[in-house]
């Protein structure tokens, strides 16, 4: 199976989940919907991808899963932030400003 | 911690496992649900929805492998499965796992029981002594005779004024003392050692202190003693203010200044000390007479302390000089004399000195069951990879990684070692015991202490080995495995000739290697029980049916007149007691661990070669001594009653001396001179055995107690009455002269002369049990190898039957493979039995190292063991029918 480019920048997917679960808990779909609108339909989550990385982020303690029901009446796995995902998202996003800005420096440099 | 929680459920995560699995597959299929029904609501058809909605997903599978591998502690996830997988595999094949962890058990239980044994008592003998690694024995040489001897305190003296090299010198000599428990006597261990000893040993007293410097010197000047923590426990109830207390030993009043650690038994390796006192006692303590001022006297057993950086040839050589410089100014007393260094483990004046070769012996032995317990496993680990061959192809066929596969049969390979491990510990720890069990106390009353905990380092060494050998042959299936052509293995399984790929001769290799080892240990064996049957069938020349009883006089405090008339009147009594045929008195009894006086002798017309000097030692016996052991008299005559104080000094000579001094003449008539006494010899007694079996014929001779009286004496009674018939006469009798001696308990020469066999013995019984183990971990290996290739070779053996070979064909073309094999191995054996056997030349009794009957008898046991071996899978190999094998 040939893969498509990423259009996610490497490590970044975690921080954009953490981000997405900021307010609401969300099932595997919905993270994947919402990252995808918040990015004004520049994103797009790959499933291949999103599954693993939850439970990667599940593993680390930072969202927690439980089963609840979806708005359409279906059985569905629900992700929310964990205190720690909390902080991880905070430092994430201090730590990615950062870098961005660094970058900017950079290119935008003579 | 704010993860503990997380961790936890983390780790509960790992026993949860199938649950999660069924989660993830339940949110993965909702999900795919959910973006179906997204898809039909664009509008398409159901079955396209579902499609593109699969599409987008992704590789389902594909994604919950990956996201599985994403959880963190995959590897231990991975673990427990391998163990609960590897534990199944093991269960289903119970036979091999049993062997192959009985086999693993044995050889590292025993290795470690019996190294750690060899190492407590050669290399670090003593607990509680700080710088074992600088420690040696000291003794004194005499140039031109084999052996060695005790140093003199004068000498000692100088080589502690002149030497540069050590950083301590130390007196130690073993003592003996009978203390008074409630009416009875009772024998104590002691030693005499310079005031340093403490000191130079770094051993720190329990209460009170050790000598002062100035307590070492004088004559009988400081009765001071420090007593071991055993008998401040039993013998002073604990006392707490013992220091300053009094203790009569040997006669006089010793004050007790201290009490030695728990774990501090002395420097005599085998025995338990109970007392220590200083060189200045040494006349108290000695039955032999006052020899601080004599250089002439050696009696001494020294240790020395190198100094940091000094080596044992530096040390040597300065105390060669030294010795040279005492050989010009003392010529008289040490011609001829050196000193000289002996690693602990050689200390010539102990058991260990006895034992070394029995521990040489022993340690080879133990590492060959070592390799053959190697050999076996790796063999018996190889025949199974061979059979799971087909399991793993079809594992990388439906895409196991190969990373994986290793670690499945590393995790495998580990638990067999694991559990042998544990199994090795057992049985180590009951080898351990049962070898000191079997060590006799070499005498009534005396405590053993031989160290053989079980040392750890060298239960890790020798588990490592067993555990490194396993885990290298248990990943041979996979390094096989990835050597397949997939497609090609699947299709034919096993077919091959009886024993034609490069890995069957690899088995067939580990094979011979067992056989050859199993064959050299079988002749060891064979030999050692062959001396060992005729080392008690052959007498030492002496009856040793005699009784031996008497009262320690010289603790009593009994001086020399006093003593000799007691004897006198003790022989007297015991001749007229019923049942006694004839009594006697001798210093000391054949076979004992005391040591035979000796003097430098000069003769009449004898000229000693340049630098011969010429030392022989002698016994000191009464009337009927050789009438009462019957030894016979080849010439002249017995000693009598007369030979005392007032008549010609007289001695006896033994047939080895005649012959060497007095060469084609005879020597009754003639004279020698020892001690400054000019000595007749009266008459010429048959050789016999003075110290042990294995000794060479040596010189010896006797003269009458009469005439050279001490005050330990022992009492030798011939009678047909047994020591216990005896004890109330003798006591009876002893309570006549003296209201205060008891008789000590009588016993029999005999069981001296076992004792004194102990040694060869042990050695004969741990080579014989290693030999049998060997025994049969080589037929289990040669089961393995015959076995795996009948099964292997199913098809072309069913082939041969449908070709119309007999059932008597298959099996004796089996057999004759399995014979090959020993054939092959005992030829090697030979000859590195051979090669072998001679280093037990001081082991063996009157038997060849190349005994052809041992040898003989080692070949048919193994070809019949061979046999049995074989026999099993030819026959299998016998029944096969042809149909069935062709079909598989």
């Amino acid at each position: 199976m040939a893969k498509e480019k990423p259009d996610l920048v490497y490590g970044t997917l975690d921080m954009l989940i953490l981000k997405a679960l900021q307010h609401d808990p969300r099932h595997g779909l919905a993270i994947a919907d919402r990252i995808h609108q918040m990015s004004k339909d520049i994103l797009h989550v790959e499933q291949g991808s999103l599954y693993p990385a939850l439970y990667r982020l599940e593993a680390q303690g930072l969202i927690k899963a439980e089963w609840g029901v979806s708005d359409n009446n279906r059985k569905a796995r629900y992700y929310k932030l964990t205190a720690a995902g909390r902080k991880q998202l905070a430092a994430e996003r201090e730590h990615w400003s950062r870098i961005t800005k660094g970058i900017g420096f950079v290119l935008s440099g003579a | 911690m704010p993860n503990v929680r997380a961790w936890f459920s983390r780790l509960f995560g790992l026993f949860r496992k199938d649950r999660r699995n069924a989660e993830m597959a339940e949110e993965i299929q909702q999900h795919v649900d959910l973006l179906t029904e997204r898809n039909v609501a664009a509008g398409m058809s159901p079955q396209d929805a579902r499609n593109a909605a699969l599409r987008e997903f992704g590789g389902v599978e594909q994604i919950k492998e990956t996201a599985r591998e994403q959880r963190v502690w995959m590897w231990a996830d991975e673990f427990l499965q391998d163990v609960r997988f590897g534990a199944r595999m093991l269960l289903r094949t119970p036979g091999f796992s049993l062997l192959v962890i009985l086999c693993l058990m044995l050889g590292i239980g025993t290795n470690a029981a019996v190294l750690s044994w060899i190492e407590g008592i050669l290399i670090r003998p003593y607990p509680l002594v700080a710088h074992q690694d600088r420690m040696f024995a000291l003794a004194s040489t005499t140039r031109g005779a084999d052996g060695n001897t005790g140093l003199s305190y004068p000498d000692f003296l100088d080589l502690q004024k002149n030497s540069t090299l050590f950083e301590s010198l130390i007196v130690d000599r073993i003592t003996g003392t009978s203390l008074s428990v409630g009416d009875r006597a009772e024998r104590a261990s002691g030693a005499i050692v310079t005031a340093n000893y403490f000191d130079a040993l770094g051993v720190k007293l329990f209460l009170g202190r050790g000598f002062r410097p100035e307590e070492g010197e004088g004559r009988n000047a400081h009765p001071v003693a420090v007593i071991s923590y055993q008998a401040w426990k039993d013998r002073y109830k604990a006392d707490a203010d013992i220091i300053g207390k009094t203790q009569y030993m040997n006669g006089v009043q010793h004050t007790i200044i201290g009490v030695a650690p728990e774990k501090f038994h002395g420097t005599f390796i085998g025995y338990s000390f109970t007392f220590w006192v200083p060189t200045s006692m040494q006349e108290t303590f000695d039955t032999t007479g006052y020899k601080l001022e004599n250089r002439g006297e050696r009696w001494i057993e020294g240790y020395a302390f190198l100094k940091p950086g000094v080596t044992r040839l530096q040390a040597q050589a300065e105390l060669n000089a030294i010795a040279q410089r005492l050989e010009n100014d003392f010529p008289d007393t040490n011609r001829g004399n050196g000193f000289q260094l002996f690693p602990l483990w050689k200390t010539p004046f102990n058991q260990a000195g006895n034992m070394t070769s029995t521990l040489a012996i022993t340690m080879a032995v133990v590492f060959f069951v070592l390799l053959i317990v190697c050999a076996n496993v790796s063999n018996l680990l190889l025949a199974r990879s061979l059979l799971r061959r087909h399991e793993m192809t079809m594992r990388l066929a439906l895409g196991a990684g190969r990373r994986r596969l290793i670690k499945q049969l590393f995790t495998e390979g580990l638990l067999l070692a694991l559990i042998a491990t544990a199994g090795g510990i057992v049985v180590a720890y009951w080898c351990r015991n049962a070898l000191v069990l079997s060590f006799p106390s070499p005498a009534a009353g005396i405590v053993i202490d031989l160290p053989g905990q079980i040392d750890w380092r060298v239960l890790v060494v020798s588990a490592g080995i067993c555990i490194v050998a396993t885990l290298l042959f248990a990943l041979v299936p996979a390094i096989n495995a990835s050597h397949v052509d997939i497609s090609g293995a699947l299709k034919s399984d096993g077919g091959g000739v009886v024993g034609g790929s490069n890995r069957s001769r690899l088995r067939s290799a580990l094979v011979l290697v067992q056989v050859s080892l199993s064959f050299v240990l079988l002749a060891g064996t064979g030999l050692l029980l062959q001396s060992l049957q005729r080392m008690q069938n052959t007498s030492p020349g002496f009856s040793t049916d005699v009784i031996v009883s008497g009262a320690d006089l010289f603790s009593a405090g009994y001086n020399l007149e006093r003593a000799k008339a007691f004897h006198t009147q003790l022989l007297d009594r015991t001749r007229e007691i019923p049942g006694v045929e004839s009594a006697t008195l001798a210093r000391l009894v054949p076979f004992s661990y005391g040591v035979f006086s000796s003097a430098p002798l000069e003769f009449d017309g004898y000229q000693p070669a340049p630098n011969e000097q010429i030392n022989v030692s002698y016994n000191e016996v009464a009337e009927d001594y050789f009438k009462t052991l019957s030894i016979p008299i080849v010439a002249g005559r017995e000693f009598q009653r007369t030979d005392d104080e007032n008549a010609v000094p007289v001695a006896i000579i033994n047939e080895t001396m005649a012959a060497k001094y007095w060469p084609g003449k005879d020597s009754v008539g003639q004279r020698f001179k020892a001690k400054d006494r000019w000595v007749q010899i009266v008459g010429v007694a048959k050789n016999v055995n003075y110290e042990n079996k294995i000794e060479l014929p040596r010189a010896f001779f006797y003269v009458p107690t009469r005439q050279n009286f001490f005050i330990s004496n022992n009492l030798l009674i011939r009678t047909r009455e047994n020591p216990g018939a005896i004890r109330a006469a003798l006591a009876r009798e002893v309570h006549a002269l003296d209201a205060n001696l008891a008789p000590t308990a009588p016993w029999r020469v005999k069981e001296q002369v076992d004792r004194k066999g102990y040694t060869h013995r042990l050695a004969v019984t741990l080579v014989a049990i290693f030999g049998g183990m060997a025994l049969f971990l080589a037929a289990i290996g040669l089961y393995a190898v015959m076995s795996y290739s009948v099964s292997q070779t199913t098809r072309e053996l069913g082939m041969r039957m449908a070709l119309g070979a007999r059932g008597a064909d298959l099996l004796r073309l089996v057999i004759s493979r399995g014979l090959r094999l020993t054939f092959g191995g005992i030829v090697i054996g030979t000859i590195a039995a051979f090669a072998l056997t001679r280093w037990m030349g001081n082991l063996l009794y009157k038997v060849s190292p190349r005994d052809p009957i041992t040898f003989f008898s080692a070949l048919i046991i193994l070809v019949a063991v061979a046999l049995i071996a074989c026999l099993v899978p030819a026959r299998r190999a016998a029944r096969i029918d042809p149909a069935r094998a062709l079909r598989t």
